[in-house]
């Protein structure tokens, strides 16, 4: 089964290059036929002169990036995107959520969905879509959620799977948080999974864990480009009988708790534990099938009214992951987020009651109502994930 | 890439736009070793071979033929524009890009904006389009006047509405010359207020700039050219007042204050022109920096003022430059941003700086600039390759602080002077279209900025607590 990739705005188009590169060269030709048969079919397809094409759309509001990325893939000279499945324009969105997602998001909308189209009539069968995008820009939030939302009404039995990269907290941009919020309200309503990575936690990752010295975009995207491509690739599920499993997202990440008791506090104090709804735990390479996976079936990580058996996925396998002997990879729904996520809407929020840049965006066409729905729906998120026990 | 076009209205806004497209072409000449017509150049410059018949416009690649700026010069009398187009600039300049008159507009704002106004609305439009429609992607409209006098004052906010009327869109960015008291325009403050009133309803950012600044800044280079130290020499075409290298040759008297302005606002330009790291577009800036719509008059700081040419550590010499930035020998207007507070604000680095130097230097800084509370982390930070001639790097600060409150009010005091005692009224209220209220009206607008600004610095003192959050209902 094959995923198409839609790369939104600069961070996406970059992202989605380096994650292009991860899957492709973990995957050679030569060993594991198997393996790198099925990567291959899920991300790329092969053109009549054998050229290997990634599965993907690029999207960007002015052009210098989706060039960029463009040329980079073809000068590695093992992949390469499709000549002509990108979309641009002359001039950004302004860092501004309301222009992406009311003005340039309709105005492109049919070119959009008329390269997602040609991407997906080349698939065979179509598992889903993955978009990668930032949330802090104008085009990454803004179009990449209009975008969201077309995938939805076009393809509504297909998966839709966002890759999300949230901005540092000091902030590069002044209306990041608003952006931000704005996106993943909406983004909640329409997505299948939200997979997030967040620039200050992958810049510690480079610093402390990967020792480098001056740290430039490029390494962070390596990074996420890495972890994501942890996840993606072809793995043997408890279910797929020995075959690698055809679908890549086989996760079923929606989970109804049970109607909350009175009395239950909100609280996002240090000491609680970090409960998690489900977990994905995905092995590969050596002694995969002989490893201890025992602590993360301990009952007291999840939920009371999830039994670990029903919370804990493992996939495993056993061919080396980018050139690590063994690497691990957890996708986890817990509260993790909840600290990070906090942050940002009380400082969307205290902007708001002073009501400062909202006439930027009211001027494209969302309204203050817009706002309060968007805020409110991410404190119900927050009060439902605080109240996990 | 996008492009803009450069409205320069009056005497100032000439003289000034003038030094712009002499420093913008020794810029291009130092970057440009090919000769070819880039998308770089052609942001404000169109690329004309006389030779074809349809008009001759050449696309973005192919060799320089002939560079004609992307300008429209407005004067209600012709000496500045007849010199330009005698000096070496002439052949930037389409004589259809140009509209001049002979009488001028006597220091009366409603002469230009009125009687001026009026009488060309046609022809100015036209020029507008037609700059308009030579462009791929017009993202902004730059216009350069002097707010005490006349000409640049009155039609030059009346090009601004027209601006907006034609074409809402697009960008408008004013670089406004504010006159200093000891301004020799007796009407000058009356100029100044009934021009401020179209700026506050119909700019999307205003820079402004105090004489007393520049010649301040003049005063502080040539000290330092006089007094420095054995083995220590001043880098002439360093020096941000130095036409040096450009296209003319001698240097006339206000030319190096314009040259400062000049400086402003190829910086300000430099994201669109240059490639980065972190470009910052121009309607990024507007977004950024401007939380209340009136509230978009953001103080500009310029750093370094000149080179020196004996060799300083680097380091020491950079976040120096980021102190300077926030030093007032460096501010375009007189003002206190340190003892005000910070709505917003912007660094544009040029050169050979990393996104670990920026960060490094916001930390330094932060604790000491007051921001406002529901802004804290207001930072929008861009970065260009491409330095200035004659530096390294240079950084260009702007800053959204309530700062310019003190500036208005003493423009407020000058006007009601003379208001109070009618003095130099008849002037204007002979003028057809010009009523006493349209003094009233400017004398409230600009009270009504005044009081928004002083509404937030109200907050300054006070610890603003969290707002509190919605409550979710189970």
């Amino acid at each position: 089964m094959s995923v198409v990739t839609v790369q939104l705005g600069q961070c996406g188009n970059q992202v989605g290059q380096e994650l292009f590169d991860v899957m492709r060269s973990d995957a050679p030709d030569v060993h594991r036929k198997t393996y790198s048969a099925v990567s291959r079919e899920r991300f790329f397809r092969q053109t009549t002169q054998g050229a290997l094409e990634a599965r993907a759309v690029l999207i960007d509001m002015e052009p210098k990036v989706i060039n960029h990325s463009m040329s980079e893939a073809a000068k590695s000279g093992r992949w390469r995107y499709g000549e002509t499945s990108h979309f641009s324009q002359k001039q950004g969105s302004g860092n501004n959520w309301a222009n992406g997602y009311c003005v340039h998001g309709p105005r492109h909308r049919d070119a959009v969905e008329e390269l997602v189209r040609r991407e997906v009539e080349h698939c065979d069968m179509l598992a889903g879509f993955i978009p990668i995008m930032s949330v802090a820009g104008g085009t990454g939030s803004g179009v990449g959620t209009f975008v969201t939302q077309c995938l939805r009404d076009v393809y509504p039995s297909s998966f839709v799977l966002n890759h999300l990269t949230w901005p540092y907290g000091t902030g590069e941009v002044i209306v990041q948080n608003y952006n931000s919020v704005l996106t993943l309200a909406h983004l909640y309503q329409l997505s299948d999974a939200i997979l997030v990575h967040e620039n200050d936690i992958v810049h510690k990752i480079c610093s402390q864990l990967l020792k480098i010295k001056q740290i430039s975009f490029s390494d962070i995207n390596r990074v996420i480009a890495h972890q994501l491509g942890g996840v993606l690739q072809p793995t043997l599920t408890p279910v797929s009988c020995g075959a690698y499993s055809r679908h890549p997202i086989g996760i079923d990440w929606q989970v109804c708790p049970p109607p909350a008791s009175a009395g239950r506090s909100r609280s996002l104090s240090a000491g609680s534990f970090n409960t998690s709804l489900a977990n994905l735990l995905i092995l590969r390479g050596k002694d995969v099938y002989s490893a201890d996976t025992g602590g993360f079936e301990d009952p007291a990580i999840y939920t009371s009214w999830l039994p670990p058996d029903e919370a804990l996925s493992l996939w495993k396998s056993p061919v080396p992951f980018n050139k690590y002997e063994k690497s691990a990879t957890l996708v986890s729904n817990s509260q993790a987020l909840l600290r990070p996520l906090d942050d940002m809407v009380r400082k969307a929020w205290n902007m708001f009651a002073s009501r400062a840049y909202i006439h930027q965006y009211v001027k494209f066409g969302i309204s203050e109502e817009d706002f309060l729905d968007s805020f409110t729906s991410l404190e119900q998120v927050i009060s439902s994930y605080s109240e996990l026990q | 890439m996008t492009q803009s076009v450069v409205v320069q209205v009056g005497q100032c806004g000439n003289q000034v736009g003038c030094r712009f497209w002499d420093l913008a072409l020794r810029e291009h000449a130092h970057v440009n070793k090919r000769g070819l017509y880039d998308e770089a150049l052609s942001s404000f410059f169109r690329n004309v071979d006389p030779r074809k018949s349809d008009g001759g416009a050449c696309c973005v690649g192919g060799r320089i033929q002939h560079l004609k700026a992307r300008a429209v010069l407005i004067d209600m009398e012709e000496g500045v524009v007849h010199r330009i187009l005698q000096g070496p600039l002439r052949e930037v300049f389409d004589s259809a890009q140009l509209l001049t008159d002979v009488s001028g507009s006597g220091n009366n704002w409603a002469v230009g904006n009125l009687t001026y106004g009026s009488a060309y609305m046609d022809s100015i439009v036209n020029k507008l389009r037609k700059a308009a429609e030579h462009c791929d992607c017009l993202q902004c409209f730059f216009l350069i006047h002097s707010m005490g006098g006349g000409t640049g004052s009155g039609l030059g906010t009346r090009v601004l509405s027209l601006l907006e009327e034609e074409f809402p869109d697009v960008c408008r960015i004013v670089t406004a010359m504010y006159p200093s008291a000891e301004d020799d325009v007796i009407t000058s403050p009356y100029n100044s207020v009934l021009a401020m009133k179209e700026l506050t309803e119909h700019a999307d950012c205003v820079l402004p700039v105090e004489n007393q600044s520049l010649v301040d800044i003049v005063n502080k280079i040539s000290l330092m050219s006089h007094d420095a130290k054995p083995g220590c020499v001043l880098k002439k075409e360093s020096t941000v007042t130095s036409g040096q290298g450009g296209v003319s040759p001698t240097e006339r008297p206000f030319d190096a204050m314009n040259n400062i302005v000049a400086n402003l606002l190829l910086n300000i330009t430099s994201s669109s022109r240059f490639d980065g790291s972190l470009n910052m577009d121009l309607n990024e800036i507007a977004m950024n920096l401007v939380p209340f719509p009136r509230l978009h008059y953001l103080v500009p700081s310029l750093t370094p003022l000149y080179t020196l040419a004996d060799v300083n550590i680097p380091t020491r010499r950079l976040d120096q430059m980021f102190s300077d930035a926030f030093s007032k020998e460096h501010q375009l207007i007189r003002a206190d941003p340190k003892h005000s507070l910070y709505l917003a604000c912007a660094l544009m680095v040029r050169g050979n700086v990393q996104v670990s130097d920026l960060r490094r230097n916001i930390e330094r800084l932060r604790p000491s600039l007051p921001f406002v509370s529901w802004n804290q982390e207001g930072w929008k930070t861009g970065l260009c390759s491409v330095p200035p001639v004659g530096h390294t790097h240079s950084l260009l600060a702007l800053a959204n602080n309530t700062c310019v409150k003190p500036t208005f009010m003493e423009l407020r005091d000058r006007f009601t002077k003379l208001y109070k005692k009618k003095a130099h009224l008849h002037h204007y209220l002979h003028i057809d279209g010009m009523e006493q209220s349209t003094f009233s009206e400017a004398l409230s607008s600009l009270s009504a900025l005044i009081e928004e600004y002083h509404h937030l610095d109200a907050t300054k003192a006070r610890l603003i607590p969290d707002a509190p959050r919605l409550s979710i209902a189970r």
